[in-house]
């Protein structure tokens, strides 16, 4: 099996997949090209994320891993989710193939761009430094032949 | 898990093929009493070489060539390497280190040719455009002076298409140069007869026609100089070391005699089932079918789809009882999209969302419409989660297909 359990019933489930009309907050990474795109609209009332949805273009964990991504920041502060890592993503999925690991930084990634829109949004002042260019790094990947 | 075949609608033939029962029968049976070493000249090693003999016999029948001609291999990949080498180190003898195959050959020839190149040889791939078929004037274009060898496969593995073998034979035995063809993916569906086609050198595979995996033939026509690639005993005429693999070849021999026996009658039952997928599979809107309709192996459906990735649609149908492939990054540990799908000219964003579906005459009518059932379903599943179509639907992206 390529994939474990988690990741199946993430990829065949997934959790908070749709749309949000009314989002506070919008973030897309990736790129078509390299074929994996997330996008992630979260909804915020007192710096808690109340509500999150995903909708992703990509292969069976870049699905997974955004749902499972989803899971792990709903109800959480913009705070507690900004801390969110691609490790740990990937831990609460008993684990990741090795070519499939950027899929877990694209969802990591699609956390902090939704947030860092709900800041750009609402005016809230941050440290730029804690964001990243959000640049696909599957992109950039040696590419790997069989 | 079971993989019994009910269970299962398997689509991807192209990648291997369940063993025939002759061929498994045969294989028992030579297992079980040829157990000698053909080398061996007692009587139960010289039982193994009459076996040797005789299915060297029957696939140098199946391809209208001499049995000294056919050299056992461990399946196309090594054939592929071989013939291409052993050109390669002729040509370069002569003086002449130029080399000409095209954009959508395998891996086991782009590879090899790569690694030429390394060594100082030059390479022409020849582009196939949109319908994923090379003419003989292109190759007749880039003949050069130095050309040592041209190697152009029979049958595309992931497309289908099929290539103007006879006129490029002609071409290159008019002009001296010699010829190679892959014809993993032909044996068994299109007539391969080496001396009507003008091939110098064939390779091919038994797990593609129904018999086993590993096991493969070099055809190198009289007079080709072979280089070799492993190094050992006497066997194969001195060009491949090893003791040969007795039962894969007895098998293969007899799997090759069924696939090449009544072709054209499962050819157009097979090109049946093939017409009414495509047509069921061209309803989804903006699919695309990938290579020429008509020009393309009996059994060959290749689509994409927009806005989705194939990886995850090999999934759900897999979920679904539906084995098929897909030339998805993803899916070959690679990030890039198939190279053939590039060289038609397809966008990456288009590639990547790509479904082969390779039917044989185990196949069935209601398995059609099964897949086309499921496929369109996975499909609008797959899309309505696609930030990618989300922005096609919106107008915000342009279609591309």
């Amino acid at each position: 099996m390529l994939y474990s359990e988690k990741v199946m019933d993430h990829f065949e489930n997934p959790r908070n997949v749709g749309k949000l009309e009314d989002a506070d907050g919008i973030g897309e990474v990736g790129n078509a090209k390299c074929g994996d795109i997330m996008r992630m609209y979260i909804k915020v009332k007192d710096n808690v994320i109340t509500d999150v949805k995903f909708n992703t273009f990509g292969c069976g964990s870049a699905i997974a891993t955004s749902s499972m991504a989803t899971e792990m920041i709903k109800g959480k502060t913009l705070e507690e989710a900004l801390t969110l890592s691609n490790k740990a993503v990937v831990e609460a999925l008993d684990g990741l193939p090795a070519h499939k690991l950027h899929c877990s930084v694209l969802a990591e990634e699609a956390v902090r761009a939704a947030i860092k829109d709900y800041y750009d949004k609402h005016g809230v002042a941050y440290d730029k430094n804690q964001f990243c260019s959000f640049d696909c790094v599957a992109c950039h990947a040696e590419d790997a032949h069989e | 898990m079971s993989t019994d075949k009910k269970a299962w609608i398997y689509v991807d033939h192209a990648a291997t093929t369940r063993m025939s029962e002759t061929a498994i029968q045969v294989m028992t049976e030579c297992m079980k009493d040829v157990y000698g070493n053909p080398s061996s000249l007692h009587t139960i090693g010289q039982h193994a070489a009459e076996y040797l003999a005789q299915a060297r016999a029957d696939i140098a029948e199946c391809l209208h060539a001499d049995p000294r001609e056919i050299y056992f291999t461990s399946g196309g990949s090594e054939a592929d390497n071989q013939a291409i080498l052993s050109a390669a180190g002729q040509g370069a003898r002569k003086g002449r280190k130029h080399i000409i195959s095209t954009a959508i050959e395998h891996h086991a020839v782009l590879h090899t040719l790569k690694k030429l190149e390394k060594e100082g040889f030059e390479v022409t791939l020849l582009g196939v455009g949109e319908k994923g078929i090379v003419t003989a004037q292109q190759v007749e274009d880039a003949l050069r002076e130095d050309t040592a060898l041209v190697t152009i496969m029979a049958a595309n593995n992931e497309v289908g298409t099929l290539q103007p073998i006879a006129e490029i034979g002609k071409l290159c035995k008019a002009k001296g140069v010699p010829f190679h063809t892959d014809a993993v993916q032909a044996i068994g569906h299109i007539p391969m007869d080496v001396e009507a086609l003008n091939v110098d050198m064939l390779s091919l595979s038994a797990h593609k026609f129904h018999g086993p995996k590993g096991v493969g033939v070099l055809y190198a026509r009289k007079g080709t100089v072979l280089t070799n690639l492993i190094e050992g005993g006497a066997q194969e005429r001195g060009k491949r070391a090893g003791t040969e693999n007795v039962p894969g070849i007895v098998a293969m021999a007899a799997a090759m005699k069924e696939a090449t026996t009544g072709m054209e009658e499962r050819n157009a039952y097979v090109r049946g089932l093939r017409d009414s997928l495509i047509e069921g599979l061209s309803k989804i809107p903006h699919s695309k079918l990938n290579g020429d309709p008509k020009v393309r192996l009996a059994g060959n459906v290749n689509f994409c789809f927009e806005g989705i990735e194939g990886e995850s649609l090999l999934l759900l149908l897999d979920r679904a009882g539906i084995e098929a492939s897909s030339g998805s990054a993803c899916t070959s540990g690679s990030l890039d999209p198939s190279h053939v799908l590039l060289a038609l000219g397809l966008p990456h964003e288009v590639a990547h969302g790509s479904l082969r579906l390779t039917l044989d005459e185990e196949n069935t009518k209601e398995e059609v419409d099964t897949i086309i059932q499921k496929v369109t379903e996975v499909v609008t599943y797959l899309r309505n989660m696609s930030p990618v179509w989300d922005e096609l639907e919106k107008g915000e992206r342009r279609h591309v297909i």
